[in-house]
């Protein structure tokens, strides 16, 4: 039950921060990207202001073994950096530019995102129910020769 | 306009701390496109009600400031073809990546991550380049 309150608190303040910070607003996500038009920095606020608190956790979370509801920490970060990642993350860049949406900013906007927003929302998820078959394509071994 | 940038600041520290809470409070990395990924592949059903009420918290919160908040518009496109095409690359790329903007981004450059630094440099290269193709070349954006 403790996991369950803190997920939706932890939710809460996702949701309260995507809301306030503007980024559910597709003009200015895509005003970042754009650097060759009417450039808009508050995207690098936000990233630079989440990774303070988030940069302090990790150092609190180095020294211990579990976490307040008793699940274990997570394990130290894989360093590989192979196709699935750098393809995967063009592939999300792209989208990203295009729509000026990420997965949290989609859920965050529910509320008011309009019949635009569950059109995307449905390619999404639906995306994500075909990435385990483009994933085991990629991981397939490429046949030496 | 310097008051988004403020808005801004003040909204990355609350996400941050709810990363920060779900990471010292049940120990997972808050990333949206693996919560949201894990239910709809059926990888993260162990932990669906985690998830659902994670989920639950993201889209209510922005219900309740509605009330007092000065504007609120998302500025959607209504193509609906550039929102589907958005979407799928958006679902697929985040899934093969195994993260997005909060989970390699916010969770994984703050644990200096190379993983987080290289899918992060990757998708703002993408979509940096994808706005400069779809707006500025073809104009469909």
């Amino acid at each position: 039950m403790l996991n369950l309150v803190i997920a939706f608190f932890a939710g809460g303040l996702f949701g309260a921060g995507l809301f306030v910070s503007g980024m559910t607003d597709t003009t200015k996500v895509q005003g970042w990207l754009d650097v060759f038009g009417n450039w808009d920095p508050t995207l690098a606020f936000v990233m630079g202001g989440a990774m303070i608190p988030m940069a302090i956790a990790w150092l609190v979370a180095r020294r211990r073994a579990i976490s307040l509801s008793g699940n274990p920490m997570p394990p130290a970060p894989s360093t590989t950096i192979d196709s699935k990642l750098i393809l995967g993350s063009l592939m999300f860049g792209v989208g990203w530019g295009l729509a000026g949406l990420c997965p949290g900013p989609s859920i965050a906007s529910l509320s008011y995102g309009g019949p635009g927003l569950y059109v995307f929302l449905a390619a999404m998820l639906t995306g994500m129910l075909l990435a385990p078959m483009v994933r085991a394509r990629l991981d397939r071994p490429v046949p030496a020769e | 306009m310097p008051i988004d940038w403020i808005w801004g600041l003040i909204g990355g520290l609350l996400i941050g701390t709810g990363g920060a809470v779900y990471l010292l409070g049940n120990g997972r990395i808050m990333g949206a496109s693996g919560i949201i990924g894990g239910l709809v592949d059926g990888s993260g059903l162990s932990t669906k009600w985690e998830r659902i009420v994670f989920l639950i918290g993201v889209a209510l919160l922005p219900v309740l400031l509605m009330p007092y908040y000065r504007e609120v518009d998302t500025h959607i496109t209504d193509n609906y073809i550039v929102l589907a095409a958005a979407g799928l690359l958006v679902g697929v790329g985040t899934r093969i990546a195994n993260g997005c903007t909060s989970g390699h981004g916010v969770c994984g450059m703050s644990r200096l991550s190379l993983r987080g630094f290289a899918a992060t440099f990757a998708y703002i290269f993408a979509g940096g380049v994808g706005v400069v193709i779809f707006r500025h070349l073809l104009g469909v954006i």
